[in-house]
């Protein structure tokens, strides 16, 4: 397994793709910081592109990746090496590249710019912890989508889909519901269904930590109470964790049985 | 008849002064080691319109009572310590004049409004460079009038709202200039109650535990070139009319609870020149009618201002709405308040005849402000993908928001 993902990994890193990523993020940590020198600020700012787009770039990277290594992976089936290695290897190797890019990219610039020295290094350790995360997740779950469909164009599509949902689509229904229940009680129904969604969680946790949480009022003292605590913290660690193993879990499950 | 007149008692003053007859004014010195010692003994025996010299040093007295016209003046500061017993000065005379003092140590009461300086009934005072630490009360204007309150510097140092005093409380008092002073650290900066015709000027208020300045049923009144910086939920002003507020500056109170400014049943007022910057809400208000904003930035405010209910014929021009969250909530379907000739830094309209005014209206109230308005919980999504959608349908095509809630002539470029 780890001979296949040093493989991967390498062969990522040399890849032309990596580096535009790697540098986008670089432009886009310095860019910011060049508009407004504060560290706190940029993170906000950073957070709106982290939450859209990491999903994003991991779901159509993972999809991409699968289905371009096909004949590869086809190779490394023939030989004897354990089917779960094999993408389990491949699948660390896209997530850790892609977690590396967001790393040095965005650590790079703020370092230089005095991140080491302001207070902000608590949320801007946050925000990579949850940039990690949401690859982990969404390269993850792009896999299993790629495993279970040969035809190309149906897997691009419903890994766009499932994006589609998640970003987008599951706050609508979120807001649907919180308006049309407004007469309830629903601190403990948006608290779950804030949870139950990896993009929302990250976005809750990193707004708590920011000055901009004020705006949030009465239901974000609600979600204070939960998340600010170490074991809602916790909590919502294990919750990002579940939705990283599970996709790994199904990748296992659906390595073993496919017949290629 | 000659002397009923006060002008004509000045110019007695002036004549016997100036023919060499210290009748009026005789000057006494105190100090430790002096003949005269106490404060509170020196009051007793001065006549009126004497001055009283205070020399440098400490003097442990309270609830001295100031019964006469007198000037009481310190000299490099000398201290005045209440030992926390009780009030310390109580001026109960027309014409006293404080300058000078540095009274510490106020005592704190759950039954008294103790004051390190109450001014009862009286005309004509003047209280100056005062400085007040440690205290419950800071300076207390009870039913007195033509006053004025000066460059003092108040810094107290409240934890709780219950055990807290006021820095500068003015209570049924009329016609007062309070002007240059610095409070903070004391539960509400400046508060003013039954009091009409007040001026309050160039005074910094910041770090209070409630309002840096605090109106109620208080008429006439203007207050302007103040900052209210970092108060506990900024500056409420409220059941008053004609209130004039100009080229303040309210910065930084931010928190769950907190707003520059608090407007709640306010009629006729003018806000002119005023800067909001980064707080939660610029402008809270409700149930007020007839006021006119202009001129005004918003900058970097959550909401800029949050129109609670029932505010009509309110008139917003020039202003600047620069970088806020939202910038404008408002919880009804029915508008009468106008928006004219601002600008608006999320408008992204275009000026084809180059006059500087955007040839598409702005509207203001976003879609994601109306929503919440209606049902709070929804602010967890604040900054989602989703509600940037929504948001700019909405703008595209106004359904829920009020749909005459426009500003017809935005300016393409900031106010200057």
């Amino acid at each position: 397994m780890f001979k296949i993902l040093k493989y991967s990994f390498y062969d990522l890193i040399r890849s032309r793709w990596s580096y535009v990523y790697f540098l986008f993020y670089l432009a886009l940590g310095f860019v910011l910081l060049f508009l407004n020198n504060d560290v706190s600020k940029a993170v906000i700012t950073l957070m709106n592109v982290i939450i859209v787009l990491i999903p994003l770039i991991g779901t159509i990277f993972g999809v991409m990746y699968y289905y371009n290594s096909r004949e590869f992976t086809e190779l490394l089936l023939a030989q004897p090496i354990n089917r779960r290695s094999i993408f389990m290897g491949q699948y660390f190797g896209v997530a850790g590249s892609l977690t590396l890019s967001l790393v040095l990219g965005l650590g790079i610039p703020f370092v230089l710019y005095g991140l080491l020295r302001s207070n902000a290094i608590f949320d801007f350790t946050l925000l990579l912890v949850t940039g990690a995360f949401l690859t982990f997740i969404f390269v993850g779950l792009s896999f299993v989508i790629a495993i279970s469909n040969e035809n190309k164009i149906k897997g691009f599509g419903y890994a766009v889909l499932l994006w589609l949902f998640l970003a987008v689509v599951y706050d609508g229904l979120f807001l649907m519901s919180l308006i049309i229940f407004e007469e309830y009680p629903l601190d403990t129904f948006s608290l779950v269904a804030t949870a139950l969604n990896p993009i929302d969680l990250s976005r809750i946790l990193i707004l708590l930590k920011l000055d901009i949480s004020a705006l949030l009022g009465y239901t974000g003292a609600i979600f204070k109470k939960f998340f600010g605590t170490d074991l809602g913290f916790l909590v919502s660690m294990a919750i990002l964790l579940l939705w990283t193993i599970l996709p790994i879990l199904g990748l296992g499950h659906k390595a073993k049985r496919k017949d290629f | 008849m000659f002397l009923s007149h006060p002008n004509h008692k000045y110019i007695l003053g002036l004549l016997l002064f100036l023919i060499g007859l210290p009748i009026w004014a005789s000057t006494w010195n105190i100090c430790s080691d002096c003949k005269h010692s106490s404060i509170k003994k020196t009051i007793a025996i001065a006549n009126a319109y004497d001055t009283l010299l205070i020399q440098k040093g400490t003097y442990r007295e309270f609830e001295i009572l100031v019964d006469k016209p007198l000037v009481i003046k310190g000299i490099d500061y000398p201290i005045v310590d209440g030992e926390k017993k009780g009030e310390i000065f109580r001026i109960q005379s027309d014409d006293v004049t404080l300058d000078g003092l540095f009274i510490i140590n106020v005592g704190v009461s759950y039954t008294k409004d103790n004051a390190a300086i109450r001014v009862v009934q009286s005309k004509n005072f003047l209280i100056q460079n005062m400085v007040l630490e440690q205290l419950f009360f800071g300076i207390y204007l009870e039913k007195s009038s033509h006053g004025k309150v000066y460059h003092n510097r108040i810094i107290g140092d409240a934890v709780d709202e219950y055990n807290s005093g006021n820095g500068i409380q003015l209570w049924y008092s009329t016609d007062i200039e309070v002007l240059k002073n610095h409070v903070q650290g004391t539960r509400d900066g400046i508060y003013l109650e039954f009091s009409d015709r007040i001026t309050i000027t160039d005074n910094v208020s910041m770090d209070n535990l409630r309002y840096g300045l605090h109106f109620m049923f208080s008429n006439n009144d203007v207050y302007s070139n103040n900052t209210f910086k970092n108060n506990g939920a900024g500056v409420a002003v409220m059941f008053s009319k004609f209130i004039t507020m100009k080229n303040n500056a309210f910065r930084k109170n931010w928190g769950t609870a907190a707003y520059g400014m608090l407007l709640k049943e306010i009629n006729d007022a003018e806000i002119i020149g005023n800067t909001f910057e980064e707080n939660t809400i610029g402008i809270n208000i409700e149930g007020s009618n007839r006021i006119k904003y202009t001129n005004n930035d918003f900058i970097g405010n959550g909401w800029a201002i949050r129109v609670v209910g029932a505010c009509y014929t309110n008139s917003f021009k020039a202003n600047n709405f620069l970088y806020n969250s939202f910038d404008i909530s408002y919880n009804s379907k029915l508008n009468d308040n106008v928006f004219e000739g601002n600008f608006w830094s999320s408008y992204t309209g275009y000026d084809l005849d180059k006059d500087g005014i955007g040839d598409v209206p702005y509207r203001p109230v976003k879609l994601f402000s109306y929503v919440v308005n209606r049902t709070p919980e929804t602010i967890v999504l604040l900054r989602s993908l989703f509600m940037d959608i929504i948001d700019f349908s909405e703008r595209v095509s106004p359904v829920f928001t009020p749909d005459n809630l426009k500003d017809a002539q935005p300016l393409m470029k900031t106010r200057p």
